[in-house]
């Protein structure tokens, strides 16, 4: 019988913060600075500077830790990590080793189940976060013989969270991913890009036979930039150490990088280049220690997180757990959705113009749902006036995009551009007929019992009244009118 | 003086240091690094029962800076810093990513 292997992972993940200056210098942190244009002597290396860490880093890596489920560090410092590559200016670059400011967390993931359907929930645990300075941005000459430094990303504060190895699968990685994303987005601690670098993951991972113990030797792969990269790299890293054990070699440890072009993976660093980052406190920068006062404060001033969103809303919304999902999938999205149904409008309806129509703009837009401009009360009036049959469904699609452009009141618009649905039924019956004399073909098909033919008269009956019927209603009055005409 | 430090030894730290050294060097710096032990073997030898670790040369606890944007555009000035720069931008020796 074949060998079962059993793929076990753990992730690294480097988080940029949305703080607007870096983690030790009052230097910008704004991105696509012209080159070294957000530099100084802290954040370039020179002798002499002296770093000072910025207040906010530490609030917002210990509110992520909270919302993590971590023990704070009531004591915590910065180590110096040592190596040489010029993107890090001080050859060493300051982070945390010894006393990191959070651990033992967790994060709840919701993951298929054994039987196929049923999802069930999953704990992966943090082993811990650490703060740390992020690094220049290298660019490589193509024609010369030399290497450009641009040290604007130099000091960006990151926080790299570290799990434990309790993931199987490329799809528990990316749940993993999705929901530590969502959370640290709802904390407003930065907004988690992957292609532009303000979420990175490395992954480390090995395998071994099934139901054995002891783990087996792990590689750690970088250059990740997207779910899909992710989920290539450990699908092919997976294949390539289960090879090697075939084959009765063994698996490396050593860093790799991912080529997604290629779909395999390259060892980064030659052997001759020693790992050893003798660490060491960095005597430049003071202790922190964070007292049960501020620690208070910082927790009071977290908003409500997405598990515990979607725990309420099931209590509270009879919508189905699907929509609760895409609606907790942003925090803007979330707050127009409570405020709207606050308002009085019904919450499935809310939810169907906020899942569909908003979602589909958005996408077309290619826009985060935190710049969604319309205002709750004018989604409110555009709910109610469907319900009314004050306008039909389409001219409510149409009034809601110029809503989402413009933020525009409903009723207003609908009144000023005369939208609203022709209730006059003499009218009606007068187009209806109408249309019914100009298209004797489709009339014939309809009688001969295509019954199909009657959505294109419905459409030409809706175009004559430029869109201001309502399609239900010139649904019956037509088959009312053929049908009498048939037996006349 | 303590015989500690082999040869395998000064390679690995020439390496990590990224110093290429002598035949000449490579023996003052065992030396020098042998003395450099011996002092940590005092060290070793000292009563330390009652003394508390310690986790920080300096006393000082929570020094901060609050997030305030207040340095300006002074490439100029750290672009004197540099060997050699090209568009604005440090020039080192090329480096090949794997």
């Amino acid at each position: 019988m074949e060998k079962q292997y059993e793929t076990v992972i753990g992730l690294e993940v480097h988080v940029e913060l949305a703080t607007k200056t870096k983690i030790f210098c009052a230097c910008s942190t704004a991105f696509g600075g012209e080159p070294n244009t957000h530099t100084c002597p802290v954040c370039t290396g020179m002798p002499g500077a002296l770093p000072v860490l910025n207040r906010q880093v530490v609030e917002y890596a210990a509110a992520v830790g909270m919302a993590l489920n971590c023990r704070i560090a009531q004591e915590c410092r910065f180590d110096r990590k040592n190596y040489f590559y010029p993107d890090n200016p001080q050859n060493y670059q300051i982070s945390q080793l010894y006393l990191p400011i959070c651990r033992d967390g967790y994060v709840e993931i919701q993951v298929q189940g054994d039987e196929r359907m049923k999802t069930i929930t999953k704990k992966i645990r943090i082993h811990e976060i650490h703060m740390e300075e992020d690094a220049g941005k290298l660019i490589h000459d193509e024609w010369g013989d030399c290497s450009l430094v641009d040290y604007n990303r130099s000091g960006v504060p990151l926080i790299e969270i570290v799990s434990e190895p309790d993931m199987r699968s490329a799809q528990e990685v990316i749940a993993y991913l999705e929901e530590l994303r969502l959370i640290i987005r709802y904390l407003g601690a930065s907004d988690c890009r992957l292609q532009e670098g303000s979420m990175r993951a490395d992954v480390n991972l090995s395998v071994r036979e099934a139901g054995q113990e002891a783990f087996g030797t792990r590689t750690e792969m970088k250059n990740l930039n997207s779910f899909s990269a992710i989920s290539h790299a450990i699908a092919g890293e997976r294949q390539r150490q289960i090879d090697l054990l075939e084959a009765g070699e063994q698996v490396v440890q050593e860093t790799r990088r991912w080529d997604d072009e290629k779909k395999e993976s390259f060892p980064m660093r030659s052997k001759e280049d020693a790992q050893d980052y003798r660490y060491f406190p960095d005597p430049d920068l003071a202790m922190v220690s964070m007292d049960q006062e501020w620690l208070e404060k910082i927790r009071e001033g977290q908003p409500e997180l997405p598990s515990q969103k979607r725990k309420r809303y099931r209590k509270e919304f009879d919508i189905p757990v699907y929509d609760i999902q895409i609606l907790t999938g942003s925090r803007r999205m979330a707050e127009i959705f409570e405020e709207t149904v606050a308002l009085g409008a019904q919450p499935k309806k809310v939810s169907n113009w906020l899942m569909v129509e908003t979602m589909r703009i958005l996408k077309e837009k290619e826009m985060e749902p935190e710049h969604i401009g319309f205002s709750p009360a004018h989604l409110t009036k555009l709910i109610k006036m469907t319900e009314e049959r004050v306008i039909n469904s389409s001219v409510a699609k149409e009034v809601f995009e110029t809503m989402f452009e413009s933020d525009i009141d409903p009723e207003q618009y609908v009144e000023e551009k005369g939208l609203k649905t022709v209730n006059d039924e003499g009218a009606l019956r007068k187009t209806v007929g109408e249309i019914i004399a100009a298209n004797p073909k489709s009339v014939e098909d309809y009688r001969g019992g295509k019954e199909k033919a009657i959505g294109f008269l419905v459409g030409q009956t809706m175009k004559a009244m430029r869109g201001k019927a309502d399609p239900a209603a010139v649904n019956s009055l037509l088959k009312e009118l053929l049908q009498s005409g048939n037996n006349g | 003086m303590a015989d500690l430090i082999s040869d395998k030894t000064i390679e690995y730290v020439g390496i990590l240091a990224k110093l290429e050294l002598t035949g000449q060097e490579k023996e003052q710096a065992k030396k020098d690094m042998g003395r450099m032990l011996d002092y940590i073997e005092i060290m070793n030898r000292l009563d330390t029962k009652n003394i508390e670790p310690m986790t920080h040369v300096f006393p000082l606890r929570n020094v901060f800076r609050e997030d305030v944007v207040a340095n300006s555009d002074e490439s100029e000035k750290m672009l004197e810093n540099a060997p050699e720069c090209q568009n604005n931008m440090f020039a080192v020796p090329r480096t090949f990513e794997a």
